[in-house]
């Protein structure tokens, strides 16, 4: 077996149906660790007491959402590049889920906002720039969905994702290119992390889970969207027939 | 066909209302890059004197006093280079502290007193339990004293 | 343990509001996004299934 049947849509489509399983239990189990991290084990902040454990969805959902959007950009420059159909189909199952973690990030971030800062929005660079990110996903999603023609809303849809791409290095290194309210990053590549070692656990934790939660979400996606393409071919007409 | 024509148009105005919006952002984006001055680049005429701004910087140690209407606050903000006399009624964010960070956002009165209508926080991004807190103050103080 | 009690525990210092808001606004936009993608998988099957048998007679 060669490594490209795997982007044939209907191997791809078993094999998706035989993961969605593991990364889902494994996205609940990690949350329920993960939040009994949060609450439990990490202790309260010395500058903001109680009010800082909101960071550990706040933190992962804001991950989620520029990461989600680079992988998008990534399957829909493959696709746009090879003509690749499965990346496509990839680059759409993906948008619901991230800006549904855009919206949680910019949610938490008022509620977090309003007891430390006294603001439950301000228009700085990063919130400015995470609220466009939202504008994208949705813009994205309409376009999609107003392209009647799969082929046509395929490539217009990923070429306004790797065109809103620019906007993803904006968002991370606003804090540090502009002033912003919004403070620095606590992890980075370059530094050691500002946090205590449970804290940073229990961050790290709920990222996991968030990732496999996507990863759970859009396969079940992208299989409902290959079967809908596909259903003319021999397999596919099989599973309808066979799963009445 | 008749539906078609009418999703069409609703999908038009939604994108070309998501367009107009997202316009309106990118301009207070650009108008916001400098969401702050400090007290060294207003004492630089770096900052628009003839209309409201906002300052940052840290609250000066032992420069916070209460009117006694118990609602106005006067303080200084400083950048430990430059330093600036504020005056704010109402109510202040939770983690207004003296030697914290905070924006504030006013105009320039002809005193050199910055008249604030907004007060924020701006609190850094270390995360760590009181003791510890505790622990890197005591350790920063017996350096002082060494020092010394 | 963080908490002496359950009433400390959702009071959280005084912030209650702001963490469980955010908390329990994350569950239910999962909750949602859950539910609603079971609903459009069972709808597409449903429909690509009457679009099958239609074209086969």
């Amino acid at each position: 077996m060669k490594l490209y049947t795997f982007a044939s849509p209907a191997t791809f489509y078993h094999l998706a149906g035989k993961l969605i399983p593991w990364f889902a239990w494994s996205a609940g189990l990690l949350t329920l660790w993960g939040l009994y991290i949060s609450f439990f084990l990490a202790p309260t902040d010395f500058q903001q007491s109680e009010a800082y454990r909101i960071i550990f969805i706040h933190v992962p959902a804001a991950w989620m959402s520029m990461f989600i959007y680079l992988v998008m950009a990534f399957w829909g420059a493959i696709g746009l590049a090879f003509n690749t159909r499965l990346s496509f189909m990839m680059a759409r199952a993906l948008a619901p889920t991230g800006a549904m973690f855009t919206f949680v990030a910019l949610w938490t971030g008022a509620l977090w906002g309003k007891p430390m800062w006294g603001a439950w929005w301000v228009w700085d660079a990063r919130l400015t720039s995470e609220l466009i990110l939202l504008f994208l996903y949705v813009g994205i999603i309409a376009l999609w969905a107003a392209i009647d023609d799969v082929k046509r809303g395929d490539r217009a849809g990923s070429l306004l994702t790797l065109i809103g791409a620019i906007n993803v290095p904006i968002i991370y290194f606003s804090v540090i290119w502009w002033n912003t309210l919004h403070q620095g990053a606590s992890i980075s590549v370059t530094k050691a992390p500002s946090m205590a070692a449970i804290m940073l656990q229990g961050m790290l934790v709920m990222a996991v889970a968030a990732w496999f939660y996507t990863i759970a979400v859009a396969l079940v996606r992208v299989r409902r969207i290959i079967l809908e393409r596909e259903r003319h071919t021999e397999w596919a007409k099989a599973i309808l027939e066979g799963d009445q | 066909m008749k539906s078609r024509h009418k999703k069409l148009l609703v999908i038009l105005l939604g994108l070309s209302g998501l367009g107009i919006a997202t316009a309106l952002i990118l301009n207070a984006f650009q108008s916001n890059l400098v969401f702050f001055y400090s007290p060294s680049e207003v004492a630089e005429g770096k900052a628009p004197l003839d209309r409201a701004f906002r300052i940052g910087g840290l609250v000066e140690d032992g420069s916070v006093q209460r009117d006694a209407d118990g609602l106005t606050v006067r303080f200084v903000v400083t950048d430990t280079a430059k330093s600036m006399p504020v005056v704010y009624k109402g109510i202040l964010p939770d983690l207004f502290k003296e030697g914290k960070g905070v924006v504030a956002e006013g105009k320039m009165g002809a005193d050199g007193l910055f008249n604030s209508s907004q007060v924020l926080a701006k609190h850094d991004e270390n995360y760590m339990p009181p003791e510890a807190a505790h622990a890197l103050e005591q350790a920063a103080k017996a350096q002082q004293t060494l020092a010394q | 343990m963080e908490w002496a009690s359950w009433s400390e525990f959702w009071d959280m210092a005084g912030y209650g509001l702001y963490v469980w808001g955010s908390f329990g606004v994350t569950a239910l936009c999962v909750l949602i996004e859950v539910i609603l993608l079971k609903r459009a998988g069972t709808d597409t099957l449903r429909r690509l299934k009457r679009m099958q048998q239609w074209e086969e007679q």
